[in-house]
């Protein structure tokens, strides 16, 4: 390489890492909690805590889950029913002052299936790690804030090859994994910076990749309204507005006819951003590892419980379900959220000596030019 | 410390290679359980190991 290619290489390297390294040692000094969210959530005392009962009791129906929900909170109207794996006797329920309010002001609890007894999520509404998620997904700055991140995330991925590109230079007389300890301190931590930036490639431009995707999950998100789900709705244009709902009861028999051998992931109430003015929608998830992460919606006609349309995927609603377990780790067990928290810290030493590196040079220069 | 310059190729042998553990790493859990996510342990310790050793004095 040519060194005015190396010095322009190295400029893009320094300004794209200045600028968006507070906002990834933000990212990652959150995230690491984030990892282990289910785990502090116990240890907290804000995990919902379901009472003892027989195995094998059975549930309530839908719809008297609904006004169960209803009574719990008078005056509010559902958005949402969710399915967790871990909790199959609760069913997580999203209400609030109307369907179409924004997911930051609804109100999140949990159902008991069995009694219809509501418990407290507050995991879900404040507390430590709303704290850590809302400082990771966008800085209590709403669009903005997620729209900011996702650009810093960009350049974190710039970084992050334009610091490939620079190793090669760097490494022309020294062997892989080479530090240098008796050297200099600043010798040391460059080739740390080096030889951790490195290893830890794939798992960075992953994550970074993965995090700007969710980042624009809103727009992703009213993408697919525009088009995936205007396109099913598209005969109810004129239809007048949805005055009686239809029990909720079926719901999920209807959806799993629709779609055999899917699992529901949540239910979508009519007027919420997943769902027309005139549809329940189901949103089932595949029986397999790799599609358990893709969501085909089952939209039901409000009024008659008439399947009106299954859904397509769009790729970039793909691309977005499976960008959720790439960034969060949380699919491969106990050891890889361990690896992922290992990893996250790496990334906060590379940021560190990175920073470290610049400053060195900026003070040897001021004191080369006094 | 070598005094002979090396090639890029040789330069990025390693990287390339923990690069490719780690991805098939990554992709690995999300086909299956069991012996995928071991696959996927084995993928992601090799990269996070190695970044640990650098502060191993040898």
């Amino acid at each position: 390489m040519k060194s005015q290619t190396i010095r322009r290489w190295s400029a893009i390297h320094t300004w794209s890492s200045l600028v968006c390294t507070l906002f990834l040692l933000l990212l990652a000094l959150t995230g690491l909690p984030l990892i282990f969210h289910h785990e502090l959530e116990h240890l907290l005392g804000d995990a919902p805590e379901l009472r003892e009962m027989p195995a094998g009791t059975p549930h309530l129906d839908l719809q008297q889950l609904v006004l169960k929900a209803e009574q719990h909170r008078p005056g509010e109207v559902m958005q949402y029913f969710g399915y967790e794996e871990d909790e199959p006797n609760g069913v997580v329920t999203i209400m609030a002052a109307t369907a179409g309010t924004h997911p930051d002001d609804s109100h999140t609890f949990m159902l008991d299936a069995r009694t219809g007894e509501a418990v407290a999520m507050p995991a879900a509404n404040g507390g430590f790690m709303m704290l850590m998620l809302r400082l990771h997904v966008d800085m209590f700055a709403g669009l903005p804030g997620k729209l900011l991140l996702a650009f810093m995330g960009v350049l974190f991925i710039v970084a992050i090859v334009s610091g490939t590109v620079l190793y090669a230079p760097f490494m022309r007389r020294l062997r892989f994994a080479t530090v240098r300890h008796d050297k200099s301190r600043r010798l040391r931590w460059l080739d740390l910076h080096n030889l951790i930036g490195v290893v830890t490639l794939t798992w960075a431009l992953v994550v970074g990749v993965t995090g700007v995707i969710s980042a624009l999950s809103d727009l992703v998100i009213a993408a697919w309204r525009n088009d995936s789900l205007a396109a099913m709705v598209a005969p109810y244009r004129d239809a007048p507005p949805l005055t009686e709902r239809a029990p909720a009861t079926q719901l999920l028999k209807i959806a799993e006819q629709a779609a055999p051998g899917m699992r529901p992931d949540f239910i979508a109430f009519p007027g919420t951003r997943f769902s027309s003015e005139h549809h329940y929608a189901v949103f089932m998830n595949g029986a397999t590892n790799l599609t358990s992460h893709l969501f085909t919606p089952i939209l039901i006609d409000a009024r008659t419980l008439e399947v009106t349309a299954v859904g397509e995927r769009p790729w970039y609603m793909d691309a977005m379900g499976l960008s959720q377990p790439l960034h969060f780790g949380d699919y491969g067990g106990r050891p890889m959220q361990i690896l992922w928290a290992v990893l996250d810290g790496l990334t906060i030493i590379v940021l560190g000596s990175g920073l470290y590196l610049w400053w060195g040079k900026q003070r040897k220069a001021r004191e080369v030019r006094a | 410390m070598s005094h002979k310059s090396q090639s890029t190729r040789r330069i990025f042998a390693w990287p390339a290679l923990i690069a490719v553990l780690s991805a098939a790493g990554l992709f690995a859990a999300l086909l299956g359980d069991g012996m995928w996510d071991v696959l996927a342990w084995v993928g992601l310790g090799v990269s996070a190991g190695l970044g640990l050793s650098g502060f191993w004095r040898r």
